[in-house]
């Protein structure tokens, strides 16, 4: 018997996928200004980047906000509780058609491994990329901040790597949204909100 | 029907065009005398002093200085007239007068040829008179005619009476009328800088890249200042003039003007011929980025994308060595490339021509080393600087500049180790134009300059760098992001700085990709592996 859980309202999911979307776009348009290839060249590509990043930013605000109203934070408090047994399912269990170790609820809608790695890209990931980010677009502000100091080198090269990892980090996420009681599961929910579970 | 109509109103905008065209093409055929600009409070035509035959250059002075009783004065205090000029920095005394470039080399006993540029009348060798006010040609820079001119080999003396030059020649140089160049004198002009300075080098183009005759009337792509059509301006108006001192230099150039623009009165205006004089140090009001970009770069670095662009080729390289060559009847050979361009002289060697050229860039401070006649030089792999440009990314003066490097290969002293400052022109035995006789035409050379000579030459390779800055294109023409930002980096050699894209770092690409293509065969294993063991439940 399956059950079907409401895990993911409405703004929620309007936030992920514009998220998403502008993640993938921000990719799209880094690795143009990288020079690893040239679909709009460096000059657009700086132009619509440092949009999609304002863009994001105030995405952000939003979410951060309802995340704050709403106590949704919690949801990115880790737990050591049944990491091991997610780690064995993704490694094991997952083969065996073991039964998943994690169920979710409304309150508990990320698996211990999803919350680690979530909390991972907030805190690290995130942070990185973000403080380089608005660095590098405020580099004529330096001086006037005191950071004369500062290395461009460092900050970019900073960027650079963020970039990299946020890259391995959703190729990984994309494929784990396959990973769950069917295939399509997880994806179906992020749309319509509804997850089923067994 | 339709075409036969198109045919039909073809013709006839021909034939309209002929008939107009016509008597505007008859009139072009009889040279007339420019109109001139109503800039001056003083019609020369009613004055006395010029309503007269004059059979000298000098007595066109005289007339001149009962009025402008100072003007000469002040021309003698300048470098136009001296050709000489102490740098305060270096030490060094440059000028016209003294340095050795590697295009013609020196004027030493040369003077009645390249005089033919010189604010003054009859400097033929080295016993000219400076002190002389009658010898100081006003009208070099004030004919508004157009018909003022002075060739080469009369020492700066205009022709007034048809003459055969050389003797024997056969060619006939006109004589000009000097009484109504007299009486249209007005402002200097484009085309009154630009009789000297655009035929740098001997010939259209030929030394700058950045100043030939493309400028007298130039369009908006050429030079978005001096657009014909549009801001029209001269020369002048960059190079603000006061007291017949024309502002802007090439032995003390400014680098970098921090002083933003010009207040009129204050006290520390610097230089009036910069960029920043007029435009200040934060010009680009919608991208303040490139405010940023302009602390570093100098403004000429985007704004000027090439130069030679007014279809005017400008000389890259000249290779005096292979000079003296004669074909079999013995005779002066002249070599063109398909273009029609000389690439080829009995009297001066190969060269190389280009037009649109990208410049080479390098950190420039404004301090300019020149390569004196006394300073000794060593043939290496490495060229012999003429002019070395100060700069580092570090000392806080400096700034990226566009250059032309003009590379040559000239004769020096492997004795003395010096270079050397050959006699070329004039119509003597020992000019080298003339008999290509290095043996002659050093020695004399060498004395006019009091310079020893050991009797032994060689040839030595030099470059000349000339910071670029004329020729500024229009604002949607200053060259994109990707020039610099790109593997293929204009500013490739510029060392110092963190150029984005062009200095990306090796290593963290590497590791980067191998962390994104581990993560990908991660997936796609773990997928693989979930979809055979799916299968066998």
């Amino acid at each position: 018997m399956s059950e079907r859980i409401y895990v993911f309202k409405r703004f929620e999911r309007f936030w992920h996928w514009s998220q998403a979307g502008l993640i993938m776009f921000l990719m799209l348009t880094a690795f143009d200004i990288h020079g690893t290839y040239t679909i709009f060249g460096f000059e657009k590509a700086v132009a619509y980047h440092t949009i999609a990043a304002w863009s994001l930013i105030g995405l952000w605000v939003f979410a951060i906000f309802w995340h704050f109203t709403t106590g949704e934070w919690k949801q990115y408090i880790p737990t050591t509780e049944k990491v091991v047994a997610m780690a064995n399912y993704y490694l094991f269990g997952i083969f065996r058609n073991a039964p998943h170790p994690f169920r979710l609820t409304q309150l508990r809608k990320h698996n211990p491994l999803q919350r680690l790695a979530y909390l991972a890209i907030l805190i690290c990931v995130g942070p990185l990329i973000w403080v380089t980010g608005v660095l590098y677009l405020f580099y004529d502000q330096w001086a006037a901040w005191g950071l004369g100091n500062l290395s461009l080198e460092w900050v970019a090269n900073g960027h650079i790597a963020g970039a990299f990892m946020m890259l391995a980090f959703l190729i990984a996420h994309v494929y784990l949204t396959t990973a769950g009681h069917t295939p399509m599961a997880h994806i179906k929910a992020m749309i319509t909100g509804w997850e089923e579970v067994d | 029907m339709k075409h036969a109509l198109t045919r039909a109103a073809l013709l006839l905008c021909s034939a309209g065009w002929l008939v107009t065209a016509g008597p505007v093409l008859a009139e072009e055929t009889q040279p007339e005398p420019k109109p001139l600009k109503l800039t001056t409070t003083a019609d020369h035509t009613k004055f006395k002093q010029l309503q007269k035959a004059f059979n000298s250059g000098p007595e066109v002075t005289k007339a001149c200085l009962e009025c402008h009783t100072e003007a000469a004065g002040q021309i003698h205090r300048t470098k136009h007239w001296k050709w000489e000029y102490l740098n305060p920095e270096t030490k060094q005394t440059l000028g016209k007068k003294t340095i050795v470039n590697n295009f013609c080399i020196s004027i030493a006993s040369n003077y009645a040829s390249c005089t033919a540029c010189h604010v003054g009348y009859g400097w033929k060798d080295a016993n000219f008179d400076f002190k002389s006010e009658e010898n100081v040609d006003c009208l070099a820079c004030h004919d508004t005619t157009g018909n003022y001119k002075k060739p080469p080999g009369f020492a700066g003396n205009p022709v007034v009476k048809d003459t055969e030059f050389p003797p024997g020649s056969g060619k006939i140089i006109k004589g000009v009328d000097l009484t109504k160049i007299a009486q249209k004198v007005g402002k200097s002009s484009r085309d009154t800088c630009g009789a000297c300075h655009f035929n740098g080098g001997g010939g259209d183009g030929v030394k700058h890249g950045d100043m030939d005759s493309s400028l007298a009337a130039p369009t908006k792509d050429i030079d978005v200042h001096m657009d014909a059509e549009g801001l029209d301006f001269t020369c002048a108006t960059c190079h603000k003039t006061s007291s017949h001192d024309v502002a802007g230099s090439r032995y003390t150039p400014t680098a970098k003007d921090a002083k933003g623009a010009h207040v009129r009165g204050k006290p520390d205006n610097g230089n009036p011929a910069t960029c920043v004089a007029c435009h200040g140090n934060g010009p680009h009001k919608k991208e303040a980025r490139l405010n940023q970009h302009a602390t570093k770069i100098a403004c000429q670095t985007c704004h000027i994308p090439t130069y030679a662009r007014g279809g005017i080729a400008t000389k890259m390289t000249w290779d005096w060595s292979t000079a003296g060559q004669r074909d079999a009847e013995g005779k002066h050979i002249t070599k063109k490339d398909a273009k029609g361009r000389t690439v080829y002289e009995s009297r001066k060697g190969d060269f190389t021509l280009a037009e649109n050229v990208k410049p080479e860039y390098a950190w420039f401070n404004g301090n300019v080393q020149y390569t004196l006649l006394a300073d000794k030089i060593e043939k290496s792999e490495q060229r012999t600087q003429i002019n070395k440009m100060g700069g580092s990314p570090t000392d806080g003066k400096s700034m990226i500049w566009p250059m032309k490097v003009f590379r040559g290969s000239q004769p020096y002293d492997p004795v003395n180790k010096t270079l050397i400052t050959p006699h070329t022109a004039g119509n003597d035995d020992t000019g080298f134009w003339k008999n290509l006789d290095w043996d002659k035409a050093i020695p004399v050379g060498m004395k006019d300059s009091g310079a020893p000579y050991s009797g032994k030459f060689d040839f030595i390779k030099t470059e000349m760098s000339w910071p670029i800055t004329h020729m500024v294109a229009a604002k949607d023409k200053a060259l994109g992001c990707a020039e610099c930002h790109s593997k293929q980096s204009r500013l490739a050699g510029i060392q110092g700085i963190y150029i984005p894209v062009r200095d990306n770092n090796k290593l963290l690409d590497t590791v980067g990709w191998a962390i994104v293509f581990l993560t990908l065969l991660g997936v796609f294993g773990h997928g693989a592996l979930r979809i055979v063991t799916a299968r066998r439940h």
